[in-house]
């Protein structure tokens, strides 16, 4: 991975420009925005991870994920759930643009893992009491950061472009680590598809509800804006009627075509599970 | 078996301190996830799930250039632990660093929902982790990090009906993506052999330079990975001998407190408190954050 | 990575089949089970290149010491040929015991 770690500005543009002008900010820590708003009738939270130059943890000044990150998502979904325990389960929105985890000492004395723990327990707990959680992918969504903020997500949206990318690690760092050229990486990646860098290939395994095509995703034109905040409801109402665990996921064309291997899994073992 | 660290805080990689116990006791560090599954289940109560026989391989290795393992490096069995039903998750470490795959995976994540549908349907049966893993296979990636998410989601679920233990006994340790799900745990058990952690010290070392993690300093390494430290700053519950009856004495312990009042990952607002009380300007070291978070205090 | 195929004429049938290894740096695993006709059909696939000739000592030497009717797969990652030899016969023990 280059040292050179270029700071995205994705993020809180697409926090800023869905979450609008008309949205409460909730005081949060620089890195954690947090707007409460509405989307055509339907209460939402919005919840992006940012780049603070100024955190406190020098390891998490580019928009990594870290401790601070995690347990301020966690606090932000967990208030939202309380607020809503006895009535009705606003949306949680994740916008989602993060290069990864932070990588330094006092993270992994402090717990960083714990933090992104929390965070993933508020995630699923808010989808378990029917809040439907969806994702926004805007740009990076890599490894610990993504399972921290977006991959619990009932619905995942992308959008179709370059700066987009799912993947578990950096790719000059997976090239290191599997002792490969990154052009070798990206020929695997042509017949692999779980190891390809590119949202259309991600797309192919079924995880994600909806692939946006069309959106300048650096300066969105306000057609664009309106057809993403349209494609957002329809994932929101769609939540509603779907389950509140991951199995939808399961469901999908993709799975069907490039899980194969999970679903027999999952038959056989259902098959064993108690015979004697 | 939770023992007190003797002494003062010392945290160098584990040695033998009496020579005696290596007589007596059965190491669970030396055996392979197969072995270690059949070690803690009650003689005789074994029965192991989508076996090797079945050959559900990984679909992405071969084509790589990777020999695959006949059960992608986890075994699923069930059995008894004391008497009571329970189902083993064990990780091979030695296989790939124990990264999980689409099928390693999928067992996981299938047997954590199997055992959800039991606790509602009023038959729980207690579900254990033997994590040995350094997270994503990267071979694997995409469905790697997919299926770390539905095994958190689906751990998540379950353990609000029955705990779930983990048990981390090294010699890989449990990182990256799994060491989330570790943290999920209703109860964590670890050995001193064992490290738990988000990142390897390399990968630290790689991404923000030696002076934050030297990467080759072992005694670093286990300062802040290492079970020891783990379970005197509260990330870890249990700190057993690397013994297979120590082990399942503190599994049996555990699923005995039952459903813990709060889990680790719902206490927000203490870790947002510590967190603030700390002085993060300068680098920290192992022995302070012992001082500041103590088990117990 | 490489794939090998062996095949010798055999007559003790196989009590049970068995599963014996890791397929762990320097090791392997033996999956053993009874072979469909009275032949030995030995499949290896190995993650280093060219000892094709290693392979086939060790398994010639093998069979003349257990002329069992086994399918036996094995998936190697670098053992070396005592290596290979222990966990075929760890593979023969158990499937007898």
């Amino acid at each position: 991975m280059s040292n050179e770690k270029t700071i995205s500005t994705r993020g809180r543009i697409w926090f800023e420009t869905l979450a609008g002008k008309q949205a409460k900010h909730r005081p949060s820590v620089p890195s954690v925005l947090v707007a409460d708003t509405t989307l055509q009738k339907e209460r939402v939270r919005f919840l992006a991870i940012v780049p603070d130059p100024e955190n406190r943890f020098p390891c998490a000044r580019q928009g990594q994920v870290g401790l601070q990150e995690g347990w301020n998502l966690a606090k932000q979904i967990r208030d939202a759930i309380k607020a809503d325990e006895n009535g009705e389960k606003r949306a949680i929105i994740a916008i989602v643009d993060v290069p990864s985890q932070a990588y330094g000492r006092r993270e992994e004395l402090l717990g960083i893992f714990l933090a992104a723990a929390a965070a993933t327990d508020a995630y699923v707990s808010a989808r378990l009491a029917g809040h439907p959680v969806i994702s926004l992918l805007v740009g990076h969504a890599i490894s610990g950061g993504f399972l921290t903020h977006g991959a619990q997500a009932n619905r995942l949206l992308a959008f179709n472009d370059p700066g987009v990318t799912v993947h578990a690690m950096a790719k000059n760092a997976a090239a290191r680590v599997t002792r490969r050229t990154v052009e070798e990486l990206d020929k695997l990646a042509e017949t692999i598809i779980p190891m390809s860098y590119k949202i259309e290939d991600y797309a192919k395994l079924g995880t994600l509800y909806k692939l946006i095509d069309g959106v300048k995703v650096d300066s969105p034109e306000p057609e664009q804006v309106e057809q993403v905040r349209d494609d957002l409801s329809a994932a929101i109402a769609d939540a509603r009627s779907g389950q509140r665990d991951l199995s939808d996921r399961l469901q999908s064309q993709g799975a069907q075509k490039n899980r194969i291997a999970t679903l027999v899994v999952r038959q056989r073992l259902a098959a064993e599970w108690h015979s004697n | 078996m939770s023992q007190p660290t003797p002494g003062a805080a010392s945290s160098s990689p584990p040695t033998l301190r009496d020579p005696r116990e290596y007589l007596t006791r059965k190491s669970l560090v030396e055996l392979n996830a197969r072995e270690r599954a059949q070690a803690l289940l009650d003689e005789g109560s074994y029965r192991e799930l989508l076996g090797p026989f079945e050959r559900l391989e990984s679909p992405w290795l071969l084509q790589q250039g990777v020999v695959p393992q006949a059960d992608d490096g986890l075994i699923v069995a069930r059995g008894k632990i004391s008497g009571t039903d329970s189902v083993i998750l064990a990780i091979e470490g030695q296989f790939q660093g124990g990264g999980i795959g689409e099928v390693s995976g999928a067992k996981a994540a299938a047997a954590l929902d199997l055992a959800l549908e039991d606790a509602k349907r009023g038959q729980p049966v207690q579900v254990v982790l033997l994590l040995e893993t350094g997270g994503v296979r990267l071979q694997e990636a995409n469905l790697g990090l997919e299926v770390i998410a539905e095994i958190n989601s689906s751990l998540i679920a379950l353990r609000q009906h029955v705990p779930v233990v983990g048990v981390i006994a090294g010699m890989v340790g449990c990182f990256g993506g799994m060491s989330i799900s570790a943290s999920l745990c209703s109860y964590l058990i670890m050995t001193r052999e064992a490290r738990l952690g988000l990142n390897g010290p390399e990968v630290i070392e790689e991404q923000s330079g030696i002076e934050e993690f030297d990467s080759k300093d072992r005694q670093l390494i286990w300062g802040v990975n290492g079970g020891e430290q783990r379970h005197a700053t509260g990330f870890a519950d249990y700190l057993a001998e690397d013994d297979v009856a120590a082990i399942k004495e503190c599994i049996v312990q555990a699923f005995g407190r039952g459903i813990p009042a709060t889990h680790r990952s719902e206490q927000v607002d203490d870790y947002l408190k510590r967190l603030a009380a700390i002085d993060v300007s300068h680098q920290l070291e192992s022995s302070e954050i012992r001082k500041l978070w103590s088990k117990g205090e | 990575m490489e794939r090998l195929h062996f095949e010798y004429a055999a007559s003790q049938p196989i009590k049970q089949r068995a599963h014996v290894g890791v397929v762990g740096s320097g090791d392997l695993e033996v999956l053993l089970e009874p072979s469909p006709d009275q032949k030995a059909h030995v499949t290896i696939t190995t993650s280093v290149d060219g000892f094709g000739k290693t392979w086939k000592l060790v398994m010639d030497r093998f069979f003349s010491h257990y002329q069992c009717a086994a399918s036996i797969e094995i998936h190697d990652f670098g053992a070396t040929p005592g290596a290979v030899a222990l966990r075929l016969e760890q593979a023969v023990e158990r499937s007898q015991s």
